[in-house]
């Protein structure tokens, strides 16, 4: 998903019997559906690992720019490259949501920023990989924002208040970012033989790193046993794939693509598709720095940083010196 | 910088001379009134280094579908906030005045719609 192998405590849950009254009475809330908002009391593990998640997720919007940003100069005609820079646009305003709810954890934006641009913190896997044709575009707005609805829809349950109520702004927009994805790939796949072979070409190409965002399987995970009591992660990661896999495969045969699994098929008695597992060996590689754009995603944020210091400190010098003329005025 | 939501952290960084500076502009929370006439209402926050930025910002951020006809956006640090350790004290004696809701009196049905 956007966020990828977080970490939490790295114990396994406490019951409520073995937690302190504090605790218990935090987490009782939670089984109760109630929401936790910053200035209340939250156990340590909680408060970081929501730090890390949202952090990664933010990241995950920003450097996700990148890869369609690549397209906005070479859209095919100007009404797409509108669409494509509104796109684009809000992805910038999910990362900012999501770096204020992140902050009101007590952690600063600029940290978060560092520690992105340092590689201490991660980004999803899924923006390591190139955009080469225009149907990618296409495909990034089916396949790569399909995935993260399908993990966003839920969190807008999630215990954090902050967080749920960035993940109600930011599902509002999610939808629009599908369609037009899902436009682009019925223009292309129904336009001529060319055409059709470049979106052919980018669902074999996203298919599979778009099944990874949502992370190897957690069934046996102590992180996703705790993130899930916590109410910060909703659902495993094999619940979403096949959510994903089952509403995806309808949507490529009305497409006339084929996704590039030959062991896709419909199981009668599950009432759900078979498919086959990415490879995740590569997911992992890719996680650690070495997907085919990692290096560039990198440089491009931090030079992004570099070049746009000037400015942070400019405008932060101009206020205030307005400030203090304003003060010796009065 | 400090607000009814986020917690205080470290937003400068020391200077080779004399005191630290800050290097994070100050967050600002937004407030936006939609078409209909309702109250402003908090949407979340950003970063500004001044006012007039901060509703530029606001403006191109909370703004971008017809989501509101005026912006207010005051300085995080500025608000003052009821802390949860108070909920009980604050909150709970208005439990026991039922009799502040309509719902609390038995008007007979011929009185008609009040
Ligand atoms: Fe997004
Ligand atoms: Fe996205
Ligand atoms: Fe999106």
């Amino acid at each position: 998903m956007y966020a990828q192998m977080i970490k939490s405590t790295g114990k396994g849950v406490k019951s409520l019997d073995e937690m302190d009254p504090e605790e218990r009475a935090f987490q009782e809330r939670i089984n109760a559906g109630g929401k936790i908002e910053p200035k209340d009391w939250m156990p340590d593990g909680y408060r970081k690992t929501l730090i890390r998640q949202i952090g990664q997720h933010a990241h995950s919007e920003i450097v996700g720019q990148l890869p369609e940003g690549n397209w906005i100069t070479r859209a095919p005609t100007l009404e797409r490259k509108a669409i494509l820079l509104a796109k684009v646009q809000d992805e910038a305003g999910h990362g900012l949501y999501l770096y204020c709810a992140a902050e009101t954890l007590g952690v600063s934006r600029d940290q978060l920023t560092r520690d992105l641009l340092s590689g201490k913190m991660k980004y999803s896997s899924i923006f390591n990989y190139p955009t080469l044709t225009w149907a990618d575009m296409g495909a990034v707005g089916w396949l790569v924002d399909g995935a993260a609805i399908m993990n966003q829809v839920p969190l807008q349950r999630t215990s954090y208040g902050p967080y749920a109520r960035a993940m109600v702004r930011i599902c509002k927009e999610e939808s629009f970012h599908q369609r037009q994805g899902f436009d682009i790939m019925m223009k292309m796949a129904n336009g001529n033989e060319a055409q059709r072979k470049m979106a052919q070409d980018a669902l074999n190409r996203f298919w599979y790193p778009s099944l990874m965002m949502f992370g190897p399987s957690d069934k046996e995970s102590v992180h996703s046993a705790q993130s899930m009591a916590w109410k910060i992660k909703m659902n495993t990661n094999d619940e979403l794939r096949q959510k994903f896999v089952d509403q995806t495969a309808p949507q490529a045969a009305y497409l006339g693509l084929t996704i590039p699994d030959e062991h896709l098929e419909w199981n009668e008695e599950r009432g759900s598709y078979d498919f086959s597992e990415p490879d995740w060996e590569e997911f992992f590689d890719v996680l650690q720095g070495n997907g085919p754009c990692s290096v560039d995603r990198m440089e491009a944020r931090n030079k992004a940083w570099d070049d746009g210091r000037w400015v942070r400190e400019g405008l932060l010098a101009h206020a205030e010196k307005k400030r203090a003329r304003k003060m010796a005025a009065e | 910088m400090s607000s009814p939501e986020s917690g205080s952290y470290d937003a400068t960084e020391a200077a080779p001379h004399g005191k630290p500076r800050a290097t994070e502009w100050p967050l600002w929370e937004v407030f936006i009134r939609g078409q209909h006439g309702l109250s402003h209402r908090h949407v979340g926050s950003l970063h500004a280094a001044d006012a007039e930025s901060a509703i530029k910002n606001a403006r191109d951020v909370y703004t971008r579908r017809n989501e509101g006809v005026s912006i207010w956006v005051v300085e995080a640090a500025a608000i003052a906030a009821s802390s949860p350790e108070e909920k009980g004290p604050l909150y709970e004696p208005s439990n026991d005045k039922v009799y502040r809701h309509p719902t609390f009196f038995d008007i007979p049905d011929d009185v008609g719609a009040m």
